[in-house]
């Protein structure tokens, strides 16, 4: 943790309310979400109690599963969920629009817009994931055969799963993840993962600290999707040990236990459409109705389902564009939030001042063709550990880049000479506004949003022995020499 | 020794006292630092009702649910001499296999229960199941019973810890928390069983560090055995045993009347603890049931906030403390100057981007 989180929660105690650590929302908050409550039953791998799901606060929908442990009813519920979720998603599937591809000499679609799916917490995604790969391998024939709606709900849950390991990706959210992102508690983040107690110091009842909320609402019931143990033993076991369960009362009880995460989900959305956009939020949600798009199109081509375990050639394919979406997920934060960059001014990877003294007609002729390289000195009192050659980028000019020339040490901090090169036009002389004035206030930092190419894999029948060799296709039989 | 006991047994009061377990351990060794939950434990008082008792009930029910599931399970591979189970660990086509049940927890019985534990790991080298076997091991400076949930499985002297857990495994992969807990509580029970071999003169090492789990694959019933390789555990589990300050000294250094009997009023009780050091941290609400109490009691210090909260913020003690230093409204003392200086500069960089 940084310091500057860790001072935040050390604010929030003090002031018994929570702090802000952004000064934007740094994900996209749709329109028209599937907010999803799952349940679970306890000790069972991923049995399905209930779920209260919708796209609209004042019409949960609650499905509700009488006896968990009955196959049959578990894939009726998947039916229900797969109706539901099914048509959310396929809503989207209607217009698109067209994006130019490598530089502009192709052209693909994607559409205008994507579902979000928000669960309350990491064990949400957690049972979609599961739940995902115990329905997408069902069978619409043979012995025990389930409506086609069941694999293709298993397909869609995985594929969302999937994308919300992707950080930055807006398709699949979770409001504990999400409000931590935004604000700091008086607590520990492992009390955090409590929705009510944690949204209980960001916005708690009037006339009540954030403390006294908070423990108010640790004694609320469990936001899934497991269920508290005491539940459990006094309302569900009795219910559910009769002969010929009691809907009615079961339906009662379960929607007891769900509303009020119901209602802490959409105070979540609520709260964070409050907060000011960030500016890059919007290209990474155009890559999310990228991927939303793509896999709208796999679907149409009847690929298969998602395998149990990628191969090593996905597998490494895809642990690279994780790491290269953490990165850029990671910078553009700092590029949209003063206080996020703030982060890395502390550690010195970035550094504010003012601008002294600028050369904007500066020109290297020094080699074949003569260049545009403006100079500009910028005086900081903050602590630069850089050396000379280091290449800077400033978020208020991003496709400019800044080459250290030199620091020198001044009484009140240090003076740095920048050469600036790239975003100011193609001429010989600056374009109005593309060179920084003297008395302006910039940062500059290490962090880049420079493109980074995706590595080199070889096809998946050419896998080095190394990772296992090529993938034996199922049921053909191993040779062995 | 006697002198000890006596005290620990006035601590508990009349009435008696809860013995450790392989979970207990593990959690002992969790948070090595608290003297309190070591005292606690070593006296055997019932944590979840004392903590009831002074108004900060914990939360540790078990869903009925979960616990049928388990013995279902359970009951399951257990049937017909372990047929499904000792399917399940390979031997199904051998020749029947000795299942001895050392049986049902129940205090009387412990010596004769752990004698017999010895007689039959010291007496035979045939393949064997040995069922709830009951075990010492050595806690900071105290002989405990350890509650048996293990079978040991003995093929030819040697001897392996197999668990029975009812998370399941899907796709080879299972929730890694509920993983390293098993593979801890393994480590605990190998330990032990290492302890008594070499009491008995046997090489500790026919013990095996690789346990085997047995764990429901998929979303079936359907069992399925995994080895683990406990190494990593056991040898944490050594250092953090003999790190464990000897519990005599702590005890002789308490005052002498000191009591935890439930029978008292609350806020006696509440005045004995503050006079056992804890350390609080917040893993601790999800391993101690006396962690409400301590949370409450620890309110204010950074270490409440989280151990990743307390460094970032220089190690410093209180979060009073560290925003005066922020503030820049307290000298900070010699070892404080760097933190200070840190958090300094991050109260202005805070307020500078709040503001703009």
């Amino acid at each position: 943790m940084s310091t500057l989180t860790a001072l935040a929660r050390a604010q929030a105690f003090e002031r018994g309310r929570a702090a802000p650590i952004a000064t934007v929302r740094h994900l996209h908050v749709h329109d028209r979400p599937l907010v999803l409550i799952p349940l679970a039953m306890a000790g069972e791998a991923n049995a399905p109690l209930a779920a209260m799901a919708g796209t609209c606060a004042a019409e949960p929908t609650l499905l509700i599963v009488d006896q968990p442990r009955n196959r049959d009813q578990r894939f009726a519920f998947a039916e229900s969920l797969a109706s539901l979720v099914v048509s959310y998603v396929d809503s989207f599937a209607g217009v698109a629009e067209s994006v130019t591809v490598d530089r502009g000499r192709d052209v693909r679609y994607r559409f205008v817009d994507a579902p979000q799916i928000w669960v309350p917490n990491t064990g949400g995604v957690d049972f979609l994931r599961l739940f995902g790969r115990s329905t997408r391998f069902r069978r619409t024939d043979g012995d025990h055969p389930v409506p086609p709606s069941v694999p293709l709900l298993g397909r869609w849950l995985t594929f969302f799963a999937n994308s919300a390991e992707v950080p930055g990706s807006s398709l699949l959210l979770n409001a504990v993840q999400a409000l931590a992102l935004h604000w700091a508690t008086g607590q520990s983040s492992a009390e955090d993962a409590h929705l009510a107690a944690q949204l209980a110091w960001i916005d708690p009842p009037e006339g009540m600290s954030g403390k006294a909320a908070a423990l108010d609402a640790e004694r609320g019931p469990a936001a899934g999707p497991l269920t508290h143990p005491d539940f459990d033993n006094q309302v569900l076991a009795p219910l559910m040990s009769l002969d010929q369960p009691d809907i009615g009362r079961l339906t009662i009880a379960v929607r007891d236990q769900l509303r009020p995460t119901w209602e802490l989900m959409w105070r979540t959305l609520e709260l964070l459409r409050a907060l000011p956009i960030g500016a890059r939020v919007g290209s990474r949600w155009d890559s999310d109705r990228d991927a939303y798009s793509a896999f709208v199109q796999q679907l149409a081509d009847g690929s298969p389902p998602q395998p149990r375990r990628d191969g090593a050639v996905a597998a490494a394919a895809r642990l690279q564009r994780l790491e290269n979406a953490a990165t850029r997920y990671a910078v553009q934060r700092a590029f949209d939030d003063p206080l996020v960059m703030a982060e890395y001014r502390l550690t010195g990877n970035a550094f504010a001042g003012e601008v002294i003294l600028t050369k904007a007609d500066r020109v290297d002729d020094s080699g074949k063709r003569p260049v545009l390289r403006p100079r500009i000195i910028v005086a900081t009192t903050e602590a630069v550990r850089l050396d000379a050659g280091a290449t800077l980028t400033s978020p208020a000019r991003p496709s400019q880049k800044a080459k250290v020339i030199s620091v020198t040490a001044t009484p009140t901090g240090s003076d740095v000479l920048l050469e600036l090169s790239g975003g100011m036009g193609r001429k010989l002389v600056a374009e109005p506004g593309t060179v920084p004035v003297v008395g302006e206030r910039i940062v500059l930092t290490t962090l880049s949003e420079t493109f980074r190419p995706g590595g080199a894999f070889p096809d998946p029948a050419e896998t080095p022995w190394t990772h296992g060799g090529p993938p034996v296709p199922q049921g053909a039989p191993r040779v062995v020499q | 020794m006697t002198a000890e006991r006596a005290v620990l047994t006035r601590l508990l009061g009349p009435g008696p006292g809860k013995r450790h377990n392989a979970r207990t351990i593990a959690a002992l060794t969790g948070n090595p630092g608290c003297t309190r939950r070591a005292v606690l434990d070593a006296a055997g008082i019932d944590k979840p009702k004392l903590a009831q008792h002074i108004g900060f009930p914990g939360d540790f029910g078990q869903s009925r649910f979960a616990l049928a599931r388990g013995n279902a399970f359970e009951a399951m591979l257990k049937a017909d001499c372990c047929a499904l189970l000792l399917e399940t660990l390979g031997y199904a086509s051998m020749a029947p296999i000795r299942y001895d049940d050392l049986g049902e927890d129940a205090d009387e019985t412990l010596g004769a229960r752990h004698a017999r534990t010895r007689d039959l790991l010291a007496g035979t080298a045939e393949t064997a199941l040995i069922d709830h076997p009951l075990l010492t091991l050595d806690v900071a400076g105290q002989t405990v019973f350890l509650e048996p949930d293990l079978i040991a499985l003995q093929v030819a002297g040697r001897l392996q810890v197999v668990e029975i857990k009812s998370f399941a495994i899907v796709d080879g992969q299972a929730d890694s928390a509920k993983v390293s807990a098993a593979a801890t509580q393994a480590a605990v029970y190998v330990l032990a069983l290492r302890h008594l071999l070499s009491r008995l003169g046997v090489d500790e090492q026919m013990v095996s560090h690789d346990v085997v789990l047995v764990c429901p694959e998929n979303f079936s019933l359907r069992p399925a055995a995994v080895v683990l390789d406990v190494r990593k555990q056991l040898s944490t589990l050594r250092r953090q045993l003999a790190r464990l300050a000897s519990v005599a000294e702590i005890v002789a250094s308490l005052p002498p009347d000191l009591t935890f009997d439930l029978a008292l009023p609350p806020a006696q009780l509440t005045a004995a603890l503050t006079r056992i050091e804890a350390r609080y941290a917040p893993e601790c609400l999800s391993a101690c049931e006396l962690a409400a109490y301590c949370r409450h009691e620890a309110a204010g210090t950074t270490a409440a906030l989280g151990r990743p909260v307390r460094d970032a913020l220089g190690g410093i003690e209180t979060v009073a403390e560290a925003l005066a230093l922020a503030a820049g409204t307290r000298t900070p003392s010699e070892q404080q100057t760097e933190a200070a200086a840190l958090l300094r500069a991050a109260a202005v960089l805070r307020a500078e981007a709040l503001a703009g």
